[in-house]
């Protein structure tokens, strides 16, 4: 890191400037609403907010399910020493997801009417409920990490107890939540384009969160690896990058079949405003999936490492496409983010990044096998 | 009283704004002036524009099957025995989930209020639910806009069509849009040279999503037991691996 003076470095007056900004805009949006600080429209209710911070920030928290259910349901591979990062990223992504709520909900004192006023009817009451239990799911799943460093070991004999249960839960929560993001824009066929509506959307989402989760995981760890300068888990980071193509196969695969299946696969190719946005989405599924299928982690980490980045781009592209790109030409109106958006989006995002910073600074998050309780969230099982 | 609705006819449409005044009065409506509006907004319900040489009106269609009202999580939308699509702004959270499901872009918001609510037409479900009409059809001095049953008023609207067809385009807006709609058109141009989408179907929204919410009670169950069978072969499969190298360890201690 270039030093300026003392524990002064470049990053960290970085992180104070958006800090600062963030706080002056959080202050505008409470005070005058979310017309003074957004470009939102009454032809245009959803913008950035849902886009990234919330819809992509809930399909780049996903690693803690992808990661839960290879690890400890079907014993994949040795991806037990990333299992801790993966859910303190997911953990983190959904404290921000509610968050970002916050900031765009119009009446936000009244988010708790959730809990109490249902309509099963609407995809938005699934939506709140799996953000209100997965969150508690994460939360409890994050929580050895404190017992352990702070050595309370009963609270953490108990969690490891129930291990598998909270598990497969948090599984569950997350496939109905991944899917139900999609499921959102069902309703709206006559406003998103056909590059991005389909009957199919909520397995869509689901797939390509699926497929983020181990991307992030690997970019994560190879840049803590790089920050902390640690070594690397090379035998962790070759399965998954396999598992990484795996699911980019599957996943362009079902994409381009669904857009067959539609008979609008002539869209791609009229160079309107959607198409060269869906090509570019799709060149981020394309290209590492190029990548990784004729390089191989052990000795091209570099090339593997930019992989893993474009697929989190690629679902957040994905994300932004569907909430906003694909709504615009419908809506009657034009909508680009203002600045403020922007801010409140990166404020964000930099808040994640400090948390995650501190979290593997001061906690357990890259354990020592041998200090692990058998059982528990992370711990390889006997034989594996 | 059976579910009522409102017919619209523009041909009869003199363009008065005496229903846009009646709205804004009924509502507690800002009202700066009345001819002011190209659309509808969080101050204005309904609006007379005039396209094609036509004037026209454009308000809540008042769904059958409503999208909105599906859409929204916490109910803050319902749709009244009456047929009126009401919204309670005490109970919504400010989602606008209402607002991107909503076919014809209706509701509108309050983007320069801090605690900004919803805002649509609610067919005057005050004084509705009393019996008596909606203000901008006790105020339209041509009838153009006509109070009734939806389905006297879509009788009325067919005798309309067949005794003056040189007068009208042979078409009810709203009889089959998305479902139907309890606001109905009558319009002797086409109604896609006045802004209004032809494409909507006839299938009602809220069916698409409720064939996969229905599905999540089932997901849930089907993950449990799955999930839980795939967790229990692979483990039972470890734990025997497990017994049997502690077996030969024993055994080759022993010999």
């Amino acid at each position: 890191m270039p030093r300026i003076v003392g524990k002064i470095t470049f990053w960290r007056v970085l992180a104070a400037v958006i800090i600062v900004l963030g706080l002056i805009v959080t202050v505008r949006r409470y005070f005058f609403g979310l017309g003074t600080v957004t470009n939102l429209n009454d032809g245009f209710p959803w913008g950035l907010w849902i886009g990234f911070d919330v819809v992509s920030g809930v399909a780049l928290a996903a690693g803690a399910f992808s990661f839960a259910f290879l690890c400890h349901v079907v014993g994949y591979g040795k991806c037990h020493p990333v299992i801790r990062p993966a859910i303190l990223t997911g953990f983190l992504g959904y404290i921000l997801v509610c968050v970002g709520l916050m900031y765009d909900l119009g009446k936000y004192y009244y988010i708790w009417h959730a809990i109490l006023m249902w309509n099963h009817h609407s995809v938005m009451f699934e939506v709140a409920w799996c953000v209100m239990l997965y969150t508690t799911v994460l939360a409890v799943e994050f929580s050895p990490m404190v017992f352990e460093r702070f050595n309370l070991d009963t609270p953490r004999r108990i969690i490891a107890a129930v291990t598998i249960p909270l598990i497969i839960t948090g599984i569950i929560l997350s496939m109905l939540h991944q899917s139900s993001l999609g499921s959102l824009f069902l309703i709206v066929p006559e406003k998103l384009h056909p590059l991005w509506y389909s009957p199919l959307l909520p397995l869509l989402f689901f797939i390509s969160a699926f497929t983020a989760g181990p991307a992030m995981v690997i970019f994560e760890s190879t840049l803590s690896a790089r920050v902390f300068k640690r070594g690397l888990p090379m035998e962790t980071i070759c399965n998954l990058s396999r598992f990484l193509l795996m699911g980019l196969v599957i996943y362009v695969a079902f994409r381009l079949q669904d857009l067959w299946a539609r008979g609008v696969l002539g869209e791609i190719f009229t160079g309107s405003f959607e198409s060269i946005h869906f090509i570019l989405e799709m060149l981020l599924f394309i290209i590492p999936m190029i990548i990784l299928a004729r390089r191989r982690a052990e000795e091209h980490i570099n090339w593997v490492f930019a992989a893993s980045l474009m697929v989190p781009l690629g679902v957040v592209y994905n994300r932004i496409n569907t909430c906003i790109v694909g709504m615009i030409r419908s809506s009657g109106t034009s909508y680009f983010p203002r600045w403020d958006e922007f801010v409140i989006s990166i404020f964000l995002v930099t808040l994640g990044v400090i948390a995650y910073y501190l979290a593997d600074k001061y906690l357990p998050v890259f354990p020592k096998e041998e200090e692990m309780i058998p059982g528990e969230l992370g711990a390889a099982s006997e034989s594996a | 009283m059976g579910k009522v609705g409102l017919l619209v006819d523009f041909t009869e449409c003199i363009g008065c704004q005496a229903c846009v005044k009646a709205c804004k009065e009924q509502n507690n409506l800002p009202r700066p002036s009345y001819t002011d509006y190209s659309d509808l907004n969080a101050e204005t319900y309904t609006v007379v524009l005039n396209k094609a040489g036509t004037n026209f009106r454009k308000l809540c269609m008042h769904c059958q099957d409503p999208a909105c009202v599906s859409a929204c999580p916490v109910g803050a939308l319902q749709k009244t025995p009456e047929g009126a699509v009401t919204y309670d702004a005490d109970v919504c959270i400010g989602c606008r989930y209402c607002m991107v499901a909503c076919p014809f872009q209706v509701p509108k918001y309050e983007w320069d209020n801090p605690f900004p609510s919803v805002r649509k037409c609610i067919y005057c479900y005050d004084i509705v639910k009393e019996g008596e009409q909606t203000a901008c059809a006790r105020a339209c001095p041509t009838g153009a806009t006509m109070f009734g049953e939806r389905d006297r008023l879509l009788q009325v609207a067919k005798r309309r069509l067949a005794a003056q067809p040189d007068r009208y385009v042979d078409y009810i807006y709203g009889e089959k849009e998305v479902g139907g709609t309890s606001t109905l058109f009558l319009s002797g141009v086409p109604f896609d040279k006045l802004g209004f989408r032809m494409d909507l179907g006839e299938k009602s929204l809220p069916e698409l999503t409720w064939v996969v919410l229905n599905k999540v009670p089932n997901i849930v169950i089907t993950g449990y037991l799955l999930l839980g069978g795939i967790w229990w072969i692979v483990d039972r499969r470890k734990r025997m691996e497990a017994e049997r190298l502690a077996e030969e360890e024993e055994h080759e201690e022993n010999a």
